[in-house]
């Protein structure tokens, strides 16, 4: 019999094999055993009232099929749908809910371990919002942009304040089929309630509340959390850091920070480095304390403090069988219960952190941003402690990779053209002239149900080699970063020769690090400068860039895939589709939605099937916009030479500018 | 790869940063903090740091201050593996470069070394470039004559691809500033403006060929010329160096072309001038930049043939120049319009008293002209020719097509001198029958014949006037009795084309002209010329708008249908408000063109002379580009020009052409030229009698001696009780507010 590859990532395989050895007993193993129940995996399942679960199977269910109430196996599947929607911006917006808390706390002292780090950035958001900022202490606008930031949860009427952000027809369209969010909490409890027995019953009606939703947790929740999070923490800057388990050491007290939130591993960060508490750690035989991550978490340490990372979500349970944690925090979101059971055969100590998240087995220590130095001594402490229990047994790998990571959207367009000259022209251009034929926002899960980051990786070179430049966040940055992708050398070695050519130019790796799940609200924003820009299309629609989270799996996936749809980025997600079952509802997320947004949500589990989607998409686009054809190696420089005849309608030819780098024909001028 | 140019930027940035520095405590500890310095003749400090950071630099603690934040802008070199971006940083760096290098060269001018005197040949370099010359050249810019510039900056291989690049660059009307160093094929450290004058080239602004210093870090006083380009043309604020930039990259059309091996301040310099959108193009082996964005098209390039760098270079910066060239053996084009010609170079001259000579254009029916046709009539011509010396000459320039009309003669007769003068070798002053010309011995070695100069002509007039003239013929006189004959004729014609022209006023036309040419640079500006109102450049009036617009219906200058007139007085009418409010880019809503203190005249930056009311005077002064001194406006020329420029109207402030101020519409709201109370003793002597007799219509006769000049005040007080002894009328005259 073949062997079954259970992850792509090689440390990791090695790790999953030494468990079998070991008779461990992992996710890969019960992926394996428990298959995904086929009626719940295409939607057909109906479970909001104990009438059921109704079952909507046989042959032609679309037509025939009907639940007890006699709910159609549309409504059904666009329910279950606008359900997980709804978790998934429940999931980021909770998330960003305590971000705002924690800087509304920290502007008014009352969270004394938390300053203002950015306070460029707080300026920007702050002119954003309308809130004055010039003359006025640092603390007070900060507490404005809070409790500003805090009413886009509570909201009734109106919408939320980044509604302003995207481009203008962005915003027509959400106006035009009433899109426009609310607020953030509104959506979530309207989205439950229309999907609750009896309610709402045709599918593209549900839908579009669906959008509706996740366009306030792009918007809002993951956009809140992102700028926030560089307001207190600072606006990442590329970095250097390392990736896979070899980031583990075995001379140092192994402390990994594993979840969702920043808050507290950023304190955590800063008191790892204190001399007390180095020497407490040397008092107990370990030469120092070494800071890793896990998840999402990890990109936010990793991405501002070059914190290195143990990879992505299907690594946390082999994390622990490298032996080598001694302790694990965790906070919120994509924990896997199963790692306290892990841990019990091991030395490590699984501690749980928030208020919203326990998990019986694990040791308890409950955050709050009021005593957040504190509070990360004490775990910091648990885990020095805990060192010298350290047995000999445990996988011990030692393979890791090095990274670049920490392109915010303020740094993307500072690398474009330094302090002076930043704008994101050079990427617009590029993409006019064929350079760089289109972008790919790479995201999501990594899944056991698949070679684990397997199509992560496949997927990066494959698009790379097609001149795709490719922005990543999430666990798909920890599957590049664990397969050595996320380096400059990577662009030289195995980036198109368009691509390589301006990566080369600004000195970037082909993959661009943007960050945890929630920072996909970077790519909403990067995409509305270049619409900003000129030369692309004017909205987010129609440009050459797809969204792929080739391996996903949270319910916050398909919140962030729909608030890309709609706001006019085609995505493609792999595995079963969660609607597969009913046409109509399939129909409304490709065609319909593509026609009114301009964006769309496929699903499709063959990943050779992805990447000709994704570039059939990015080509289509670039012939929409009158772009020069794809041809690797072949870039448009069709001059237009300035007479000086010219030169004196430049202020009127703006209303067609950047003709001549490949971009608007010229008979189209 | 990019890497190695960005490594040696930022390397580089450090090192001038630092040199900086200790310069700068050095020149603190001996004259002390608050020494004063300004380059000479500008009102924009030290122009780089003035226009990106609205910081002005006026004493060395200020230096202190920018040095520091220039710092700021320095970074890490990227790393040998796993390197971090680097193009922002080595952009920034660059423009660290260009700070600290402006800084270092205010030292040099504190120290009382620049401009530099060349060590080996003696030639003293340009050094800083002065407001005015920038003004000076303003029109050029704009008209097509200046359209580009080219920094070269290091070593031909040798002296003769030196001359080659220059003259090709020369020909496409492409200014030059030389700098910077590097080694020739024989190992010899040297530069092109040795090379050039090893070759006896004429080097100076007339001929486009400007060498700034000896080192790389002399090519920053052509930056600080370009951004001054924003700051006077193009009114960007200080301070607002996105537009600053972007107004370089998009209208400023220069690039380096950089000979010889390049070195770590070559290239930092280089990602300063890239930062404006100037690219550079190497013939080295050096790593390119091609992807597009900070600048138009590629950043770095390389090109190793000489024959094809300059090219090359002006297709990378997006530059289209279109010379026309007549068949002659000399080079042309108006980079050779500023060569004289010395007496012993001189092979043969006509005119200038020592012989007669004039030239005249005149009408002709279509059948009565062959076209292209040179007709040389004298008795022995080609001997008496190759004699050299002196010889009578009469130009006589036949023209015949449906569009042209009498009042045209005139403009294309003025075109003449251009049409002469461009050509290499060949020199000419004056016009009519007081016209003077030489040719060179190089010339007439180079196989300049007396045909050449009709064929010049022929070739020339078609082209500068290709859609008003369809045939062209040229006879030239060269025996005296047959000169002297003509000059009576063409004698009479002068004299009624004169009197025709005197008799043009605003009301006797019902179109006036704009003139959009300085939209290139300063988009929102508007001039409109009327017969009475000459063009504040002073290069076109109202004829040769009119010429223009029937040479090129699409072109920079507009009929302007006048219309209703809203108000005689103060020279407003309803055409003319809505035409600047579709044509202003929304800057301008209405204007009036006789007066300074309601909604008046704006300007573009190139203007001759500048109007600034003196309140307590009662009255206004007048000062004209190049007067260096003060005023009693308590502001210099450059100072005052700051205020007016850009294309924003202004009450009480106005750039006009000289000749405006003897037109009887001067002012005419305000009281006409009895408002003078002060003006510079070079534009006394220039208006002369033009002005006495304007001031006997206005019955002040001795007017002139009433008004005051530099050596009677340059200020105020002493203006005040000048003005007081000699009994001023404006003193007496109704108020001005």
């Amino acid at each position: 019999m073949d062997k079954v590859i259970k992850s792509a990532g090689s440390s990791a395989e090695q790790i999953i094999e030494w468990a079998e050895e070991h008779k461990l007993e992992t996710c890969f193993d019960r992926a394996e055993k428990l298959k995904p129940c086929p009626i719940g995996e295409s939607g057909a399942c109906c479970r909001v009232c104990h009438m059921g679960p109704c079952r909507l199977v046989g042959k032609n269910a679309e037509e025939e099929a009907r639940g007890v109430c006699g709910a159609t196996l549309a409504t059904v599947a666009a329910r279950n749908l606008v359900r997980m929607i709804a978790a998934g911006t429940a999931a980021h917006s909770d998330h960003a809910r305590d971000m705002a808390y924690t800087l509304l706390a920290a502007s008014t002292g009352e969270a004394k371990d938390f300053t203002i780090k950015d306070v460029k950035k707080l300026y920007k958001v702050a002119d954003i919002l309308g809130i004055e900022f010039e003359g006025r202490p640092v603390n007070d606008v900060g507490k404005d942009v809070a409790t500003t930031f805090l009413q886009d949860f509570g909201r009734q009427l109106g919408e939320l304040n980044y509604c302003k952000r995207p481009p203008k027809k962005t915003q027509e369209r959400w106006k035009k089929w009433g899109i426009t969010p609310r607020g953030i909490d509104r959506e979530v409890v309207e989205a439950m309630h229309r999907t609750s027995i009896g309610v709402d019953h045709d599918a593209d009606h549900l839908l579009l509340h669906g959008l509706r939703t996740a366009l306030a947790d792009g918007w809002g929740g993951c956009m809140i959390s992102t700028d926030i999070t560089d307001i207190l923490f600072g606006t990442p800057r590329p970095i250097k850091a390392e990736a896979s388990f070899g980031i583990f050491k075995e001379d140092e007290v192994n402390l990994i920070v594993h979840g969702h939130e920043p808050t507290l591993a950023e304190i955590i960060v800063d008191a790892a480095s204190s001399p007390e508490l180095i020497a407490y750690a040397k008092s107990k035989g370990a030469k120092g304390i070494n800071l890793g991550g896990m998840c999402c978490t990890a990109n936010e340490v990793l991405m501002r403090h070059g914190i290195p990372t143990a990879g992505g979500f299907t690594n946390q349970e082999l994390g622990i069988m490298t032996g080598l944690i001694d302790a694990m925090t965790v906070d919120v979101q994509c924990i896997m219960p199963a790692i306290v059971e892990v841990s019990k055969k091991f030395h490590t100590k699984i501690i749980t952190t928030s208020p919203k998240a326990h998990i019986s087995g694990a040791e308890r220590v409950e955050y709050d941003e009021h005593h957040a130095r504190e509070i990360a001594e004490k775990i910091i402490r648990i885990a020095i402690d805990n060192f010298p229990n350290r047995k000999a047994e445990g996988s011990h790998i030692t393979e890791k990779f090095p990274l670049i990571g920490g392109f915010s959207h303020e740094y993307i367009e500072y690398m474009q053209g330094g302090r002076w000259r930043g704008s994101f022209r050079p990427l617009n251009d590029a993409i006019m002239a064929g350079r760089i034929r289109g972008v790919v926002g790479l995201a999501g899960c990594d899944n056991p149900r698949v070679p684990s980051t397997g199509l992560h990786k496949y997927l990066a070179i494959e698009l790379i080699k097609n001149d795709v430049l490719i922005v990543s966040t999430g666990c798909g940055s920890a599957a590049c970063g664990s397969a050595g992708y996320l380096t400059p050398e990577t662009a030289l070695q195995m980036a198109g020769p368009g691509l390589r050519e301006v990566c080369e130019a600004i000195g970037i790796p082909p993959i661009l690090h943007l960050g945890a799940c929630v920072d996909n609200s970077r790519i909403l924003t990067i995409a509305t400068a270049m619409a900003a820009e000129g030369g692309l299309s004017d909205e987010i629609g129609g440009m050459p860039a797809v969204g792929i989270a080739p391996e996903w799996m949270s319910e916050k996936a398909i919140a962030i895939g729909c608030y890309f749809a709609a706001s006019g980025v085609p995505v493609i997600f792999g595995g079963e589709s969660p609607v597969g079952a009913s046409r109509e509802v399939t129909k409304i997320m490709t065609e319909v939605w593509l026609e009114r947004f301009m964006g769309a949500m496929h699903f499709e589990p063959d990943p050779e099937k992805m990447l000709a989607l994704a570039l059939n998409y990015i080509d289509k686009a670039r012939e929409m916009l009158k772009l020069r054809k794809y041809e690797p190696g072949k870039f448009g420089a069709e001059r237009v030479l300035m007479d000086m005849a010219a030169r004196r309608e430049i202020e009127k030819a703006a209303a067609v500018p950047h003709a001549g780098v490949g971009g608007i024909n010229e008979s189209e001028r | 790869m990019s890497k190695i140019i960005a490594s040696a930027a930022i390397k580089a940035a450090h090192s001038l940063v630092t040199r900086a520095e200790e310069m700068l405590d050095k020149a603190i500890a001996e004259k002390g903090k608050d020494f004063v310095f300004e380059f000479p003749d500008t009102a924009f400090y030290l122009p780089m740091i003035y226009a990106m950071t609205a910081f002005p630099v006026k004493t060395l603690a200020d230096m202190k201050v920018a040095l520091s934040m220039t710092r700021e802008m320095l970074h890490d070199e990227p790393e040998e593996k796993l390197w971090k971006p680097y193009l922002g940083e080595a952009l920034d760096s660059g423009m660290a470069t260009l700070f600290a290098e402006e800084i270092i060269l205010a030292l040099r001018y504190i120290n009382g070394l620049e401009p530099v005197t060349d060590s080996e040949t003696g030639y003293v370099y340009n050094g800083f470039i002065t407001d005015t010359i920038q003004r000076n050249l303003g029109i050029a810019l704009v008209d097509g004559r200046m359209p580009g510039f080219a920094a070269i900056i290091g070593a031909a291989p040798d002296e003769d691809t030196a001359v080659k690049i220059v003259r090709e660059l020369q020909e496409k009307n492409i200014l030059i500033f030389l700098s910077g160093q590097s080694k020739d094929k024989n190992g010899k450290v040297t530069n092109v403006t040795r090379q050039l004058l090893n070759k006896g080239v004429a080097l100076g602004w007339e001929t486009y060929i400007v060498p700034l210093g000896p080192d790389t870090e002399h090519t920053l006083y052509a930056l600080d010329w370009a951004i001054r380009a924003s700051l006077i043309f193009g009114a960007k604020k200080p301070g607002d160096y996105k537009e600053h930039l972007k107004y370089q990259k998009d209208r400023v059309f220069a690039f380096a072309i950089a000979l010889g091996e390049m070195d770590e301040i070559k290239w930092s310099t280089g990602a300063g001038a890239i930062n404006m959108g100037f690219p550079a193009i190497c013939d080295t082996d050096v790593p390119v930049i091609h992807p597009t964005g900070v600048c138009t098209y590629e950043h770095v390039d390389k090109e190793f043939d000489h024959a094809k760098i300059v090219q090359k270079a002006i297709e990378v910066r997006g530059l289209k120049v279109t010379v026309e060239k007549p068949p002659i053996p000399v080079s042309f084009g108006p980079a050779f319009e500023g060569e004289r010609i010395r007496k012993e170079d001189m092979f043969i001259e006509f005119g200038g008293q020592r012989s007669p000579a004039f030239e005249w254009v005149r009408t002709k029916e279509l059948h009565e002209i062959e076209d292209g046709k040179v007709t040389i009539i004298g008795t022995d011509v080609e001997e008496r020719y190759k004699k050299g010396g002196v010889m009578p000459l009469a130009i006589v320039i036949d023209v015949a097509g449906r569009k042209m009309q009498k009042d045209f003669e005139a403009i294309i007769e003025r075109k003449l001198h251009h049409n002469i003068n461009e050509a290499q070798g060949l020199w000419h002053m004056g016009q009519r029958d007081i016209v003077w010309m030489r040719i060179s011995n190089q010339a007439y070695k180079d196989g300049i014949t007396l045909e050449h100069i009709g064929v010049i002509h022929n070739t020339m007039t078609h082209h500068r006037f290709k859609s008003i003239v369809d045939k062209v013929q040229v006879t030239l006189y060269v025996d005296e009795k047959d000169v002297q004959a003509l000059q009576d004729e063409a004698r009479k014609v002068y004299k009624e084309r004169d009197h025709r022209l005197a008799g043009l006023t605003d009301e006797s036309v019902d179109t006036f002209y704009s003139c959009l040419l300085c939209q290139s640079f300063a988009p929102s500006h508007v001039c409109v010329i009327s017969p009475e109102r000459l063009g504040l450049c002073g290069a076109y009036n109202w004829l040769d708008t009119r010429a223009a617009f029937e040479i090129d219906p699409t072109g920079g200058n507009q009929p302007i249908l006048k219309g209703e007139a809203l108000d005689a007085a103060k020279g407003r009418w309803v055409g003319v408000d809505s035409y600047l409010k579709s044509n202003s880019a929304g800057a301008v809503e209405s204007l009036n063109l006789y007066t300074i203190m309601d909604n008046p005249m704006t300007s573009c930056g190139c203007f001759e002379c500048i109007v600034a009311i003196i309140p307590e005077a009662n009255g206004i002064m007048l000062v004209q580009r190049g007067h260096t001194g003060m005023t009693p406006a308590g502001m210099k020329f450059s100072t005052l020009a700051g205020t007016v420029g850009g294309g924003a109207q202004n009450p009480g402030f106005m750039g006009i052409g000289v000749n405006f101020i003897t037109s009887k519409k001067f002012l005419f709201a305000d009281g006409g030229i009895k408002r003078i109370v002060w003006m510079t003793k070079n534009l006394k002597e220039r208006l002369g009698e033009d002005f006495r007799k304007r001031a006997e219509e206005e019955g002040v006769p001795d007017l002139l001696d009433k008004i005051a000049d530099e050596t009677v005040a340059e200020d105020s007080e002493k203006l005040m009780e000048f003005l007081a002894s000699v009994g001023h009328p404006a003193l007496e005259m109704d108020p001005m507010f």
